[in-house]
């Protein structure tokens, strides 16, 4: 008989199913996993390298840049760790917004996060229905803060500014005549709050039309059941957060166990898995985007209710509106203090963690009291995910991998840094 | 069991006594800093005696201190004026910091471990204790150069293949000492010092205690 010997075979980093810039060197026997090594850091950009050296808001847009699908998460825990320090107060108003967009951000990650899995798996009809929905947060995004994505709209002591009275309307083209332009505007006739309320009312019909074509599709089943089972305790001991550790039956969740922001005054519940595998990962984001779009609606029914203040009255801190800078000494050298010098944060440390999308998501700040963070570390969740994919991946097929990595929920914005 | 953090408190008191070096609780948040040859054992009880379950490392970072409290940012002098300086809380220019989670307390730690050697950093690995510490020491292997014993597997993690230096080191400068580029003549990628002059766009500045009425 022939010898038989292991066969190494490189995955990525160009590879589609690979989420990005993953290298993985797996070794074969046949067509089963024996061993896999994923050479990570071709997107390593040192950002937290670069924080050591610009002021505390300079780093806002770094953060969206981390997790590049789930932008005002990360600038949620960023912030949280300065406010921290600083212990000054936010304003409940701001409070509520960061909430509801943070709600919005999970939604926008969920969503990519299926079509993309789905798109691996050979479900390719989920990216395209998954976009559209995605296309109309991205609105909202866009809305609030000027920009699609890299939003910058958190920042320490509230948000950047109110939200908007009224929608960007779409103008009639060679493409779209006046009848398809008015049925396209149909739902931005009021403000931001309308939009997103009409957005809520019909979202849960959209989850539904996911499930119909996955949940008990038989395909989808046969690539999910009983791959990358985890057992509780595993998923605790290799670090697993999120949805990857919810999916192994533990109830573990930062917005209920240990509230931040105002998730205390929201109701909602946490979906847990029982079996651990892929399936059940599926079942719990699909159940977490119905939990959120619930957060939503409780958001927007107080935001309506409490206008006010959404920034800061610290000028250490927040910057003066424009029209006091104009007419008031003080203001003004406040204003250019802050964005030259920028803000003093008071030496010691902190810790601030959310529950993003993909875990827990934290950023350990060391400062010795300058403009500057001494030592910025941000806890990826995904990384301890991506790290325990040997582990999960041994035993299974080839194919499988592309199941598991698609499980992770990796973006390598965050796992890199 | 401790369910808060005066209990955790008074909890890690009975239980290490001595081997604490120091226990700080500020912002809500406690700090133990212990001796690196008192970490694998501090570390495997907070893990294994009931009271304290830390059944999870949530994250594990390396911290430079060697230019603590000092106004540059860039090519900061070692341990040079009186800001930087050696004292209890940072004896050596290396630490590693360790952030433990226990779900079924629902309570938080920090460790704090300094490594005792500076020209040479080394600790014991936690990968017995806590597997997912791999990737996180070979990451502050990789930008720290701080050495975990007993790992089984430290390579770099983050930075490119053949990589020199430790680039989170704060006398390693912002634009490193490498650039790298397409050589026509050669036609191949190639590697040439850095080109670029290093700037400071915002300087570093540490303003007094109580600066603009911060507390």
């Amino acid at each position: 008989m022939a010898e038989i010997k292991n066969y190494t075979m490189n995955f990525g980093p160009q590879h589609p199913a690979a989420h990005g810039v993953l290298r993985l060197v797996l070794e074969l026997d046949g067509e089963v996993i024996q061993r896999a090594d994923p050479h990570i850091g071709l997107l390593h950009r040192a950002t937290e390298k670069l924080a050591e050296h610009k002021t505390f808001l300079q780093s806002v847009p770094y953060m969206d840049r981390l997790d590049y699908v789930s932008m005002m998460s990360n600038e949620h825990a960023y912030v949280m760790a300065i406010e921290k320090l600083l212990g000054i107060e936010v304003p409940e108003r701001a409070e509520y917004i960061r909430v509801m967009f943070d709600e919005i951000t999970r939604i926008l990650n969920h969503l990519l996060w299926l079509g993309a899995h789905g798109l691996d798996l050979g479900a390719q009809t989920m990216l395209f229905y998954t976009f559209r929905e995605r296309e109309a947060l991205m609105d909202a995004y866009e809305a609030v803060s000027g920009a699609r994505m890299h939003a910058a709209y958190y920042r320490p002591g509230g948000v950047y500014r109110d939200l908007p009275d009224s929608m960007p309307q779409y103008q009639a083209s060679k493409i779209h005549n006046a009848k398809a332009v008015k049925r396209m505007n149909e739902n931005r006739t009021g403000s931001l709050l309308d939009y997103l309320e009409d957005f809520a009312n019909n979202f849960p019909d959209r989850v539904d039309e996911y499930e119909t074509l996955l949940t008990d599709n038989r395909i989808w089943k046969q690539r999910t059941v009983g791959i990358g089972i985890l057992s509780p305790e595993r998923a605790k001991a290799l670090g697993m957060t999120g949805p990857m550790l919810r999916g192994s039956g533990v109830v573990w969740d930062l917005r209920k166990h240990q509230p931040y922001s105002v998730y205390d005054k929201l109701d909602f519940d946490i979906p847990v898995g029982v079996e651990g595998d892929c399936y059940d990962r599926y079942l719990v984001r699909v159940e977490e985007m119905r939990q959120s779009n619930r957060i939503i609606k409780q958001c927007i029914a107080w935001l309506r209710d409490h206008p006010g203040a959404v920034m800061s009255e610290n000028h250490k801190v927040a910057p003066p509106a424009r029209e006091g800078m104009k007419q008031n000494m003080e203001e003004l050298i406040h204003h250019f203090k802050l964005f030259t010098e920028g803000m003093h944060v008071p030496p010691g440390e902190a810790y601030a963690a959310v529950e993003h999308p993909k875990g827990e998501f934290g950023i350990y700040i060391v400062s010795d009291g300058a403009n500057k963070p001494y030592r910025l570390k941000i806890r990826a969740p995904g990384y301890p995910h991506l790290a325990a994919l040997d582990e999960m991946a041994r035993g299974h097929m080839l194919a499988d991998v592309v199941a598991i990595i698609g499980t992770q929920d990796i973006v390598f914005g965050e796992i890199d840094r | 069991m401790a369910t808060d953090l005066k209990q955790l408190s008074a909890a890690l008191q009975d239980a290490f006594g001595g081997q604490i070096v120091n226990l700080d609780d500020s912002l809500g948040e406690l700090t133990l800093m212990v001796r690196a040859q008192d970490m694998q054992a501090v570390l495997t009880r907070l893990r294994d005696d009931s009271r304290f379950d830390f059944e999870q490392l949530i994250d594990l970072c390396g911290v430079d201190y060697s230019t603590y409290g000092s106004d540059v940012s860039e090519g900061g002098a070692y341990f040079s004026d009186d800001a930087s300086a050696p004292c209890v809380l940072r004896p050596y220019r290396f630490a590693a910091v360790y952030h433990l989670l226990s779900i079924s307390n629902n309570l938080r730690l920090r460790v704090r471990v300094f490594a005792e050697d500076d020209a040479m950093p080394i600790l014991p690995s936690v990968i017995e204790i806590w597997p997912c510490a791999n990737w996180y020491e070979r990451e502050a292997f990789d930008l720290y150069g701080i050495i975990f014993t007993s790992h089984p597997d430290l390579r770099r993690l983050l930075t490119d293949y053949g990589f020199i230096g430790n680039p989170f080191r704060k006398d390693f400068p912002l634009s490193g000492h490498v650039e790298m580029r397409y050589d026509a003549e050669q036609k191949r990628v190639i590697y040439q010092p850095v080109s670029i002059e290093p700037r400071e766009v915002t300087p570093r500045i540490v303003r007094e205690d109580s600066y603009g009425g911060m507390k």
